[in-house]
């Protein structure tokens, strides 16, 4: 009897739990989603199906996964290059994203865009950005148009360790200070920028530097969804009521490459296998067992079925019409 | 029709617009209590508040992020640069970002924004604070381009280019701001991609652009003393360029100057000519076409030096001139 009440108190200290089984279990699903479509493209890369590079996130799926549970589908979501797992977190469809990566006329950007520009706009998702930290200002700027038109949404402006040395980086977030507006900044420190480690990138942290333009702020392990949405909780609720931005920082690490480049001489492979050991998903699955969400049989199909969903993905983009040169200036202005 | 400068005209624009439509905001250095460097924007704070009419920090690619940001949001940010040199900080957000979002995105968004400010050289203000950057961006698919030499022009362009769905750079060359014209009472629109007669002539076409339209008129003033009636095209925006227009005058004159501020390397003026020398006026030519712009130089301090530096009255009538010999 006591130890009921015990396990019922440490259920409501954690916020993730209060969620509820089926959004714990979305979240799962989500970031099995991300891994297998990620898995999925880097083969098709291989076998020449996608025609130009792309950037895996793998290994950072905690962070999508836990700002999924707490993201509202008004909210503006602006992305980076890594920005796989932010679109299917914002709800795009697996089947369109593939389509788009295969350069199809069906696919989200009708094949102009490719992987770092895949963009949802049905789903306020106003795209990945190819430029390092070139999306930081425009999320304040949506930020603006949501106070001017006193909106209830928020921008989510999502980017790496590296992109918090670029000038837009700074000068956004100060403008987000003193306009005080609506945006979520998430910083997936991922520890490198293409090859440049984090140590001798900056002397001040990411989250530091938020604190520094008076920006509350939040270091995380983003590996951990429970601690990543934890913090995001706080972030979220205190911009919901009026507040202005938040800044949280998620440290966290790419298995894969920068790029298709990528041949890892700045690492060891030692690194990479001591952070392969705290698998975010891996972590999650042990958390959702260890807290009685979920059974391992109950896991497993979600697993099974975040496959079966890339594969079918596969299938559908591999159907679509190419785009054709006729339509080639279609886009670039509107009428 | 009322008299008014260039820039009055401009704030004309603005200040109806805004009264219109709760989308249209300011954005810009000082443009509140200090009106602008050029004093465009001058009461407009009074009028419609901070909330927008937005003093920015010097922040020139942060902000103009945010203005696309705020476009995407759906509002119709029109920014202003202090001087259009310093476009040139936020050129990653207007190149990379701003011109190819909409493209990147398969069509399925716009970003309706409007960049103006003062450009061009003639106030000593030298080599970073002078220049006529504009074939920069007409260069970049996606962005329009909009030149005006008028106060009437102007209104109508930029009321215009508010309501286009697309980014539009709009150059105001800063000689202009006090030069005063006849501008039609209340509301109008002037379409972009739409050149103008400014005079009609025989004998010659003149395609200028800017300030470079009141000195081609003022040439053609005199010339016409003598018996030469010179034709002045100005483009008005040169990106959407109305082609059709210049093609037609040119094979009325048979004889072509293009003048422009800026460095004739790779200027605007080298698209005119080589478009007309493309097109069906090309049986009409009589004499090769001459291309009058900017000497390749930054723009010097010394009053001497800065005038010799780009084309002059003089200049625009020995070519005339020579064009007809």
């Amino acid at each position: 009897m006591a130890l009921e009440a015990k396990v019922e108190e440490s259920h409501i200290s954690d916020p993730l739990l209060a969620e509820g089984k089926a959004r714990l279990l979305g979240a799962y699903l989500l970031m099995w989603k991300i891994r297998r479509y990620e898995e999925k493209v880097e083969e098709l890369y291989s076998l020449g199906k996608v025609h130009g590079t792309m950037h895996l996130s793998i290994g950072q799926e905690a962070i999508p996964g836990a700002w999924s549970l707490l993201i509202e589908p008004d909210d503006y979501l602006i992305s980076h290059h890594r920005g796989h797992g932010h679109c299917l977190a914002k709800g795009a469809s697996p089947d369109f994203m593939m389509a788009e990566l295969l350069g199809k006329e069906t696919g989200y950007c009708r094949g102009r865009g490719g992987s770092m520009h895949i963009a949802d706009v049905t789903k306020n998702n106003l795209g990945a950005n190819g430029v390092v930290g070139g999306g930081i200002p425009i999320a304040v700027g949506l930020g603006l148009s949501i106070k001017m038109k006193q909106e209830k949404r928020l921008a989510l402006s999502v980017f790496g360790d590296g992109a918090t040395n670029t000038g837009s980086f700074h000068e956004a977030l100060n403008l987000a200070a003193v306009w005080n507006v609506p945006v979520l900044f998430i910083c997936e420190n991922n520890q490198y920028a293409m090859s440049m480690p984090v140590q001798r990138a900056m002397k001040v942290a990411p989250f530091e530097r938020a604190k520094a333009y008076g920006i509350p702020s939040a270091k995380v392990d983003g590996m951990k969804v429970p601690e990543v949405y934890a913090a995001l909780k706080e972030a979220v609720e205190y911009i919901r009521a009026g507040n202005g931005p938040y800044f949280i920082e998620a440290v966290t690490y790419r298995y894969r490459g920068h790029s298709k480049s990528d041949r890892n001489l700045y690492r060891t492979r030692e690194e990479i296998n001591e952070w392969r050991k705290k698998d975010p998903i891996d972590l999650f699955h042990t958390y959702l067992i260890e807290n009685n969400v979920a059974s391992d049989e109950e896991l497993d199909t979600l697993r099974n079925e975040a496959t079966s969903t890339i594969e079918k993905a596969v299938e559908f983009a591999e159907t679509q019409p190419d785009p054709r040169c006729e339509d080639l200036l279609e886009g670039v202005y509107a009428p | 029709m009322s008299e008014m400068s260039f820039a009055q005209a401009i704030r004309a624009a603005l200040t109806e617009q805004m009264r219109k439509d709760s989308r249209v905001f300011l954005l810009g250095e000082d443009i509140g209590v200090y009106g602008g460097a050029f004093g465009v924007t001058e009461g407009m704070l009074a009028e419609f508040g901070p909330e927008r009419v937005i003093d920015t920090p010097i922040s020139e690619a942060g902000v103009t992020g945010a203005a696309i940001g705020a476009a995407l949001g759906g509002m119709l940010p029109v920014l202003e640069f202090q001087f259009f040199d310093f476009i040139l900080l936020a050129m990653d957000q207007l190149i990379n970002q701003a011109a190819k979002i909409r493209y990147m995105f398969g069509g399925k968004v716009s970003v309706p924004m409007v960049v103006r400010g003062p450009a061009g050289s003639g106030t000593g203000a030298a080599a970073q604070h002078s220049q006529s950057l504009e074939a920069l961006f007409v260069h970049i698919p996606g962005l329009k381009v909009v030149a005006p030499s008028t106060p009437a022009d102007a209104k109508g362009l930029l009321v215009s280019s508010i309501y286009d769905k697309n980014p539009v750079i709009f150059v105001e060359h800063k000689l202009l701001y006090k030069i005063k014209g006849e501008v039609p009472e209340g509301e109008y629109t002037i379409p972009l991609g739409v050149a103008d007669v400014k005079r009609e002539g025989k004998d010659v076409t003149v395609v200028a652009t800017q300030i470079m339209v009141h000195k081609a008129l003022a040439v053609a003033e005199k010339l016409a003393t003598r018996g030469i009636e010179v034709e002045v095209v100005d483009p008005r925006t040169l990106n959407p360029l109305d082609l059709n227009t210049i093609v037609q005058s040119v094979k009325k004159t048979g004889r072509v100057v293009v003048v422009h501020e800026a460095v004739k390397m790779g200027g605007i003026g080298a698209e005119l000519a080589s478009s007309i020398a493309e097109s069906e006026a090309f049986e009409y030519l009589q004499a090769p076409i001459i291309r009058l712009g900017g000497q390749p130089t930054p723009i010097p301090y010394n009053r001497t030096l800065e005038r010799c530096a780009v084309p002059q009255e003089e200049d625009i009538e020995q070519a005339i001139l020579r064009v007809l010999d």
